[in-house]
């Protein structure tokens, strides 16, 4: 086990700084000079521009601004945005609280459905549920989000004027947010009606986000558990007199459950994707819409540093699943 | 769908059997005749459509569709608000989306196979370095990845396909790895060996049709991957730039009017969402059909 670990961290290393490389080879491709572009309309004198370029070590050797980018991002140091002339890292700690709770929202919702909906299909393999249910997934995985989002807000925001079009909370309500959970921070200001708001406003983008998820967790169930229900054990469990809710329910669904939860892993890079989309479309203040934001500002310290803790992350969830899934199955880690 | 049928009917009946599994899967066939609709519109847009898909017929601006109060059979499907002809626009966008899904599956499909090929057959440290490659690749999500690619390269349509294509080579690359890593072992590749054929040879005759039926698959569901990333990325103001009728950038430039004309963003939507499901199902049928341990379960 432990040198199934030490081999998947082992690969984790390289990747990392391949990761780091295409971070910091991104900004010295793009079109133009940086400190053009942070000059603008202006323009600067060659003087200023040889301080600025000296500053920012544009005019040491490559190899040595790679070293100096490579040691400044394992200390936390991303260098600060053009435009709010803040810590990249501050800005993204600060917004990444939005999408996940978003993120973890949608999961929720995704599995809330999914779950249920992939072993009823299962159950009844073939039949007018199984075949209902598989394709309105498939629908589901089909979806251009973007345009579910906008369909969703003329219906509920337009028409029946149910949920607000966008941001996280109404902005009559005011209050410190130490977990920058928008939901937990209105619970704890004890302000009436901001916790309500704060779920209102949470609700279309949660469905949006949480659609591919879903769709994609009902096929996984249903796959997992048809295959589950082939097994001897569960002939055993039936010949044994079990209720079909308790074989389904319990002798199934746990080892259905296995490959499912590699989904849900492998869904944080879909979960971020669609989250570009999805804050963009309902303003919402995450990570996101800031990437999209910055990319349309050419501030390119954020896009840069944003690029790298997204791939981060994901990297670091992934490795995380492949762990679980190695303390879950133990066939995997003979490889 | 012709390039799968002159792979399958290299070994005699291969087609027929195929065609057999693919036809047990209604969807599949559904899905099927939709997309060959689809490629018709693509290939014949510009006739078949009513109107040009630029004119503007400002007088007619935010019309709505024939059947509601006010529509005009002219433009049965509205128009949109510079008085272009929504039916039209969305025939003609269909050659954009149809174009991105080739142009994709070919660049990444091509490039993945290739690399794939090289990785499993290479000394070890050339398969590393290559899928470590693909690692990398992986770890950004796919549409943000694309999004900074087209801010490197300049928002267009061709860059955006060059973006999407690179965000899809990996797994291409991995699948067809995988694939040759398992036919390697077998014997008739020894014995291929053994009788003196070429590394290039045993590589691209004796391996590749073995590996083919995870690959098509794979193709037919990064076509429409490909679709829906151009759209957002249309969506996003990073694809194709208007005027053109790309269906993603159409839903772009009607948000504003989402409250006042749902017409405007409601048939691109459409339009996406039955083309990318039509391929969906067309994929889950080929990989039933081509899966023999799915067959006969």
């Amino acid at each position: 086990m432990l040198n199934y670990i030490l081999s998947r961290i082992l690969t984790f290393i390289p990747t990392f700084v391949g990761v780091t490389l295409i971070s910091f080879g991104f900004i010295r491709v793009l079109p133009g000079d940086p400190i053009i572009v942070m000059a603008g309309e202006r323009g600067m004198s060659d003087a200023r521009y040889a301080e600025l370029s000296a500053q920012y070590g544009f005019d040491q050797p490559l190899y040595k601004q790679f070293w100096d980018y490579l040691t400044g991002v394992v200390q936390g140091d991303l260098g600060n945005s053009f435009v709010t002339k803040r810590p990249v890292w501050d800005e993204f700690f600060a917004l990444f609280p939005a999408t996940l709770e978003l993120s973890i929202c949608a999961m929720l919702f995704a599995l809330a459905l999914g779950l249920p909906a992939g072993v009823i299909a299962a159950v009844n393999r073939g039949k007018f549920f199984d075949r209902a249910l598989m394709s309105t997934a498939l629908i589901g995985y089909s979806m251009p989000i973007f345009w579910w989002a906008l369909l969703l807000i003329i219906v509920f925001s337009g028409n029946l004027q149910w949920t607000p079009v966008s941001g996280r909370i109404d902005l009559l309500y005011y209050f410190p947010d130490p977990t920058g959970f928008m939901l937990i921070d209105s619970l704890a200001s004890g302000q009436s009606g901001a916790f309500k708001s704060a779920v209102r406003h949470l609700i279309l983008p949660t469905i949006v986000l949480g659609t591919i998820p879903l769709a994609v967790i009902a096929r996984q169930t249903r796959s997992a558990m048809l295959e589950v229900l082939g097994e001897d054990y569960i002939r055993t469990a039936r010949a044994k007199g079990l209720s079909t809710g308790r074989i389904n329910g319990i002798h199934a669904l746990r080892n259905a459950l296995i490959p499912v939860i590699t989904v849900i892993g492998l869904s944080v890079g879909t979960l971020l994707a669609g989250a570009i989309l999805t804050e963009t479309i309902f303003s919402w203040p995450g990570i996101g819409k800031w990437m999209v934001d910055s990319i349309f500002r050419r501030d390119y310290p954020v896009v840069q540093g944003g690029l790298l803790l997204i791939a981060v992350m994901v990297m670091v969830v992934n490795l995380t699943v492949d762990m679980l899934y190695g303390v879950i199955n133990p066939k995997i880690r003979k490889r | 769908m012709t390039d799968t049928s002159a792979e399958t009917s290299t070994r005699p009946g291969r087609l027929s059997e195929f065609w057999f599994y693919f036809r047990e899967n209604r969807g599949a066939v559904i899905g099927l005749w939709i997309f060959a609709a689809f490629a018709f519109v693509a290939l014949f847009g510009p006739w078949i459509a009513p109107h040009d898909p630029t004119a503007q017929y400002r007088e007619f601006a935010l019309l709505p569709p024939f059947w509601q109060e006010g529509g005009n059979s002219s433009y049965l499907l509205g128009t949109d608000p510079l008085g272009r002809d929504m039916l039209s626009r969305l025939i003609v966008g269909a050659r954009y989306s149809f174009f991105v899904g080739i142009v994709v599956v070919s660049i990444a499909a091509s490039g993945g196979i290739i690399l794939g090929l090289l990785s499993g057959f290479a000394p070890k440290w050339l398969d590393t370095i290559i899928m470590r490659i693909m690692d990398i690749i992986l770890a950004f999500p796919s549409l943000l990845l694309a999004l900074v690619l087209v801010a490197i390269l300049g928002p267009s349509l061709t860059n955006a396909m060059i973006a999407i294509a690179i965000v899809l080579q990996p797994h291409y690359v991995r699948l067809t790895r995988a694939s040759v890593l398992a036919e390697r072992q077998k014997d008739y590749v020894t014995s291929a060996r053994v009788a003196g054929a070429s590394k290039a040879r045993l590589m691209f005759i004796t391996v590749l049709p073995n590996c083919l039926a995870p690959i098509i698959v794979q193709a037919a569901l990064s076509f429409s991957t490909a679709i829906l990333d151009a759209a957002a990325l249309g969506f996003l103001g990073m694809g194709a730039q208007p005027p053109t009728p790309e269906w993603g950038t159409m839903l772009a430039e009607a948000r504003e009017f989402i409250l006042r004309a749902w017409w405007v963003v409601t048939f691109p939507g459409i339009a996406i969402l039955v083309t990318v499901l039509a391929i969906n199902l067309m994929g889950d049928g080929l990989r039933d059909a081509l899966d023999p341990k799915l067959k006969r379960s």
